[in-house]
């Protein structure tokens, strides 16, 4: 996964440079150190690791981040974000994955239909809220 | 002291302990928690994106409602704190985010971030003070060993947030043993619960709940205490917790308990 190639920001894809804007995060400035993998609590439920994620969009290998499970795993916990040592905040780039595939219309990744079902009678509203501002729009 | 209290949708339901606790705790110390009025649900999340603004206008409704009065913010659900201070601080230092949120609500007075956002923990520490809270405390909670579950949205980002180290907290280990119990320092206080994945992907939040909870009763916890009702329900959907090895409740109910004003 990781080679040697050199990466400067104007070989950026539109879509990369679209996942920076809505982020507001700089990926150049990863320097695949790993930390944030290291303590994401999530990985288990990842096919591709954090800092990963940060390769393929040096790469411009968008594609596969959109296919993705890992971007659906990240908790929104900010762990990453509070330890990188280059300031990079990868909850905020992951949050710009999946709003890419969730603006698109008919693309939401929650059906409603589906909700009712999935509550029981002590989950809180919190949880029902979140689920609809992630998952929905 | 006078303070505007924001509750949000959980209190209101699910979490009404959360809530009953503390505000009866609050007048036990002399604190007077008024709740807005009209007040909006914030949202649940912190919209993550830089070109989300209509997602954030109910908490700037409420900081700017706060700033009207003349009074501080205190939040009480993990989550809303997280909220009005990270749109309190958007409102402080982005200008664009400002002037277009401004234009929308037409306030009578621009909002520029001036409110101050404290969380029902800061404000026993801060305002109170811990050593004033143990005098006040009637029954102390001797013998009790309790693990404080902090969670992500008091601690991160700790640059907005300022509560407490993000790695090392102690706040919530400083406020148990100003009520007598013992506090148990166990590794996994600062790791997510999996937080709203419970409604996608449950079975990455088994494993995250787990790690918590095992990781508590190794260090000899008997229960935890926690300021989210998301983190509430997920450590409480997890088999160890089902198994009824470990029990979780709010903060609040401790301080209620210690204050004797539970049954109030
Ligand atoms: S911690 Fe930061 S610099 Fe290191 S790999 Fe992760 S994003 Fe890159
Ligand atoms: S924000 Fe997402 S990617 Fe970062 S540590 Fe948390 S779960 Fe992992």
């Amino acid at each position: 996964m990781v080679s040697r190639e050199k990466i400067t920001p104007d070989m950026a894809k539109k879509e990369v440079v679209r996942i920076c804007e809505i982020s507001d995060e700089n990926i150049v400035d990863c320097m695949q150190c790993g930390k944030c993998t290291a303590g994401c609590p999530a990985v288990h439920g990842m096919d591709i690791l954090p800092h990963q994620v940060i390769r393929l969009l040096q790469l411009g290998q968008i594609d596969q981040l959109l296919q993705s499970e890992a971007i659906w795993s990240c908790a929104a916990c900010f762990t990453c974000a509070s330890r990188c040592p280059r300031a990079v905040d990868i909850s905020k780039i992951m949050e710009a994955l999946r709003l890419t595939l969730v603006r698109v219309k008919g693309n939401n990744r929650l059906d409603i239909e589906k909700v009712p079902k999935l509550l029981d009678k002590n989950i809180p509203q919190q949880a029902i809220v979140s689920g609809f501002r992630k998952y929905v729009k | 002291m006078n303070y505007s209290y924001y509750p949000g949708c959980t209190l209101k339901t699910k979490a009404q302990n959360l809530e009953k606790f503390a505000l009866h705790s609050a007048q036990a110390l002399g604190v007077n928690l008024v709740e807005q009025e009209e007040w909006q649900c914030c949202g649940a999340v912190y919209p993550l994106s830089t070109d989300e603004i209509a997602t954030k206008l109910a908490s700037v409704r409420s900081l700017a409602a706060a700033r009207d009065k003349g009074e501080s913010l205190v939040t009480l659900c993990a989550a809303c704190h997280q909220l009005m201070k990270r749109v309190n601080h958007d409102m402080q230092t982005k200008e664009d985010m400002r002037e277009k949120v401004n234009n929308y609500l037409q306030l009578d007075d621009n909002y520029q971030g001036e409110s101050k956002v404290i969380h029902y923990l800061e404000l026993l520490r801060d305002e109170i003070g811990f050593e004033t809270l143990a005098q006040k405390v009637k029954v102390p909670l001797k013998g009790r060993k309790v693990a404080a579950y902090y969670g992500c949205l008091l601690l991160r980002p700790k640059e907005i947030m300022n509560f407490d180290d993000p790695e090392r907290p102690t706040v919530l280990e400083d406020f148990l043993e100003s009520l007598g119990a013992s506090a148990i320092h166990y590794p996994y206080k600062t790791e997510c619960c999996g937080g709203y994945l419970s409604v996608d992907k449950e079975e990455v939040v088994e494993q995250m709940v787990d790690n918590i909870i095992r990781s508590a009763l190794e260090q000899g916890a008997e229960e935890i205490v926690t300021a989210c009702p998301l983190c509430k329900y997920n450590l409480e959907n997890s088999r160890l917790c089902s198994k009824g090895e470990i029990s979780i409740s709010y903060f609040t109910e401790l301080l209620a308990e210690a204050l004797d004003v539970k049954e109030a």
